[in-house]
């Protein structure tokens, strides 16, 4: 593992960058939240990124893609996280891409795959529930076989761009009750099926999310992603690398929000001096500049596991979305305070970078949820 | 890379010809000084002494450093092949201590030519062992106000003052130290780096007991101690770009012990030291039976690898050629403040098998532990305290305004 970006991936950091410039600042994220954007994103740009490539980064060239892997999603997402771009890459690239690479069959990747890549379908993944919190095998939806099929009755919450999808991946059992490990399989669902009801939820961040009611909904024997009853697996292998990507979009965010801020120190002028000339916020700074750092290595460290299927990669998704979580938020909050009043105005842009914060920390678990979990990796 | 290979088939050869069989697989420690020179060195096993002889007649004691100052002339990517190969063979160093590290660069790169044929072959033979005199008893974090005197006579300087923290003072035979040469001057300008025999008159030594027990810390008095001019390292007045240069190498080498720390890039087993020292007092299997501390546990543990990880980064954009980064101002307070809070939770978990201090009633490892744990409260001041270091941080990677 090199943790070091090769010619070619510096090549499209400079590029990402390039293109956020000067198609993406913060205010249209502002934009999209004052018009009540219905999509949440703008289909134009999405098309855009996806004649640069972007949307086929981690998907095999078969099926459409570049076949290159999350260390490259990698760069590009840290660029997007750097003025909030809110595009479905976490729902459709890495959620719903990434959960029909691993376990959907021939068909359905043919069927989907390229359209995804080319930015005319979107996919997502419905795994959360009002009580499952961070537990992807504590799932209620019930899927009831019947006939030359299943039937899915239940509901998922805060479905990542839940309203746009043109297919929604569903975490349902077959067997067991609520809390069983064991029995979840992955459903298949195209938006406009029957007994489907998909309503946009507001959430602090503006990013769109969806509830996902299901009424006996009916999917075919061949709509089952994955094996049978092995559902939790896929879903934890998928939401590793849906991980990697958000630590990657958490990254560019804190380092954005660290960047306005140190500008802000510098400018900022109070008892006749600059207040970056404080000895109490300069520390704090530094403070911070080191948690961004080490959450660079973590995040670096478990895109290549990932890419290069290490044994150690759940350990590894651990280790960075816990120290990307702890830090996205401290460097948040740390934010508002040092912008003082003019940080706490909805004028302000600093503001958006605590709200997406909080909603990337809480996605795929917060940093006690992988602490957590690397403690029973490592059998403790 | 072929003249590497064959190099390394060279080197192998006559290392595993004349290094004695009996220092193989030696552990040596500073406190053991088993091959620290000087001279009073104590060579333990006896053998040591051989294989310091052997290596420094064939320069492999400073295999960097120019053939014509005892070195062995070795380009840094022979020399890695060369310390790989002893590590192969199981062979300690043939010689460690202040002037290979300290002294001997900061020759290379200020000393003038006498000066180097002076001291570099004496530091390579392992005849002299060299020990700083940078902190004073009022100057600490502020090391530019020191205040012992050096004053003029002749072709002499006349030294009077003290220096505080001298590792190994009791056991060194030669000292560089920063003397305040002008009094008038601005504090960094008035500042002369000097080298100062031990054995001179007026010197002495004292130890300095820690929290921790003892310690390699000593106190050193200079009382009308007479110094050549030709002592000088640098320009008079000018000691104070050379402390800097010095302070830099100090601090690579903390961040260099604590970045291998933990066995470097090594890949966890799956079983974890602080988290198997928990399960003998805590128990609960498989999970600990102590939430909070088991989250403790963990958060030492990523915060750790995390480091790792960053070191590794740092050296894997060195490899692939780029200018070091603003990652590698990190690593002195990372590395020793986490090692203050990593020995801190091993006593805690202990319960009050952490309090012992000797005697019986507590097993080995508990009594290191405790010593570990107060030793460790000095990471974070030594070399550099870790406000200082966030000062640095804030003015130099920020760019905040002073």
């Amino acid at each position: 593992m090199q943790l070091v970006l090769s010619e070619d991936q510096e090549l499209l950091a400079k590029t990402a960058a390039d293109f956020v410039a000067d198609h993406s600042p913060v205010s249209r994220v502002r934009a999209l939240r004052d018009s009540a954007d219905p999509e949440g994103f703008s289909r134009s740009l999405w098309k855009q990124m996806a004649e640069l490539g972007w949307l086929g980064i981690p998907i095999p060239e078969n099926y459409g893609g570049a076949g290159m892997g999350l260390s490259e999603l990698a760069v590009v997402l840290e660029a997007l996280g750097r003025t909030l771009a809110p595009e479905p890459f976490l729902s459709s690239v890495l959620l719903g891409g990434q959960a029909l690479l691993l376990g959907g069959s021939e068909a359905a990747k043919r069927a989907w795959l390229p359209r995804l890549t080319a930015g005319d379908a979107n996919l997502t993944l419905a795994y959360q529930e009002a009580r499952s919190r961070y537990d992807l095998r504590r799932v209620a939806t019930r899927a009831e076989s019947g006939g030359s099929g299943w039937s899915l009755t239940g509901e998922k919450i805060q479905v990542l761009d839940g309203a746009t999808a043109d297919c929604l991946l569903v975490s349902a059992r077959s067997v067991g009750d609520e809390r069983d490990a064991h029995g979840i399989s992955v459903f298949a669902v195209p938006r406009g099926a029957a007994g489907l009801t998909i309503e946009p939820q507001q959430r602090v961040d503006g990013r769109a999310a969806a509830r996902v009611r299901l009424a006996g909904v009916s999917v075919g024997e061949g709509d089952v992603v994955g094996t049978l009853g092995e559902g939790g697996d896929l879903l934890e292998r998928v939401v590793d690398r849906a991980c990697v990507g958000l630590c990657a979009e958490m990254l560019g965010s804190m380092s954005e929000a660290f960047d306005r801020t140190l500008t802000y120190l510098r400018q900022r002028e109070q008892f006749g001096a600059p207040i970056g000339s404080f000895q109490a916020l300069k520390h704090r700074a530094a403070h911070q500049f080191i948690e961004i750092e080490l959450c660079r290595s973590v995040t670096m460290a478990a895109a290549r596991a990932v890419d290069a299927e290490l044994d150690e990669t759940p350990r590894l998704v651990s280790l960075a979305k816990a120290r990307c979580s702890d830090t996205a938020m401290l460097v948040a909050n740390e934010s508002v305070q040092m912008h003082g009043g003019i940080g706490m105005t909805d004028e302000h842009d600093i503001g958006f970078y605590l709200k997406r914060a909080r909603a990337a920390e809480v996605t795929f678990g917060d940093a006690a949820y992988h602490r957590d979990r690397w403690a029973r990796l490592n059998g403790y | 890379m072929a003249d590497l290979e064959s190099f390394r088939a060279e080197a192998h050869a006559w290392l595993d010809a004349n290094a004695p069989r009996a220092v193989r697989g030696i552990q040596v420690t500073a406190e053991s000084g088993g091959n620290w020179g000087g001279r009073r060195a104590v060579f333990d096993p006896p053998e040591m002494k051989i294989w310091l002889e052997v290596a420094a007649a064939r320069g492999w004691t400073a295999p960097t450093w120019p053939r014509d100052y005892g070195g062995g002339g070795l380009e840094p990517a022979a020399a890695r092949v060369l310390s790989q190969e002893m590590a192969k063979l199981r062979l300690p160093p043939p010689l460690t201590g202040f002037g290979l590290t300290m002294i001997g660069p900061t020759l290379l790169r200020f000393g003038n030519e006498e000066q180097k044929r002076e001291h570099l072959p004496r530091i390579c033979r392992g005849e002299i062992r060299w020990c700083q005199g940078y902190s004073e008893p009022d100057a600490g974090s502020d090391l530019a106000s020191l205040a012992t005197r050096a004053v003029r006579d002749g072709d002499h300087f006349v030294v009077n003052g003290t220096k505080v923290w001298t590792s190994y003072a009791d056991l060194s035979d030669w000292i560089f130290a920063l003397v305040r040469s002008d009094p008038d001057a601005v504090k960094q300008e008035g500042i002369t780096f000097l080298l100062i025999d031990m054995d001179d008159p007026g010197v002495s030594v004292s130890p300095i007991g820690l929290i921790s027990g003892k310690s390699p810390f000593c106190e050193t008095r200079f009382e009308d101690v007479r110094v050549p001019v030709a002592n000088v390292i640098g320009e008079i007045h000018g000691g104070w770009t050379v402390a800097k240069a010095l302070l830099g190498h100090e601090r690579t080498m903390i961040a260099d012990v604590f970045g291998s720390f933990g066995g470097g890039n090594k890949k966890s087993n799956g079983s974890s030291a602080l988290g198997e020292l928990a399960r003998d007092y805590v128990g609960g299997d498989p999970a600990l039976a102590d939430p909070v501390l088991r989250d403790e546990i963990a958060r030492c543990e990523l915060d750790e690898r995390a480091f790792l990880l960053t070191v590794q980064r740092a050296r894997d954009a060195a490899k692939a050629g780029h200018q070091p980064g603003p990652e590698s101002s990190l690593f002195k307070i990372y590395a020793t403040e986490l090692n203050k809070r990593r020995t801190d939770l091993a006593v805690r978990i202990a319960g009050p098998g952490g309090l012992g201090w000797e005697g019986p009633g507590f097993d080995e490892d508990e009594l290191t532990r405790t010593r570990q744990w107060l030793r460790a409260r000095g990471n974070s001041i030594e070399g550099g305290t870790s406000e200082i270091q966030l000062n640095i941080i804030a003015k130099r990677v920020l760019g905040l305004p002073d």
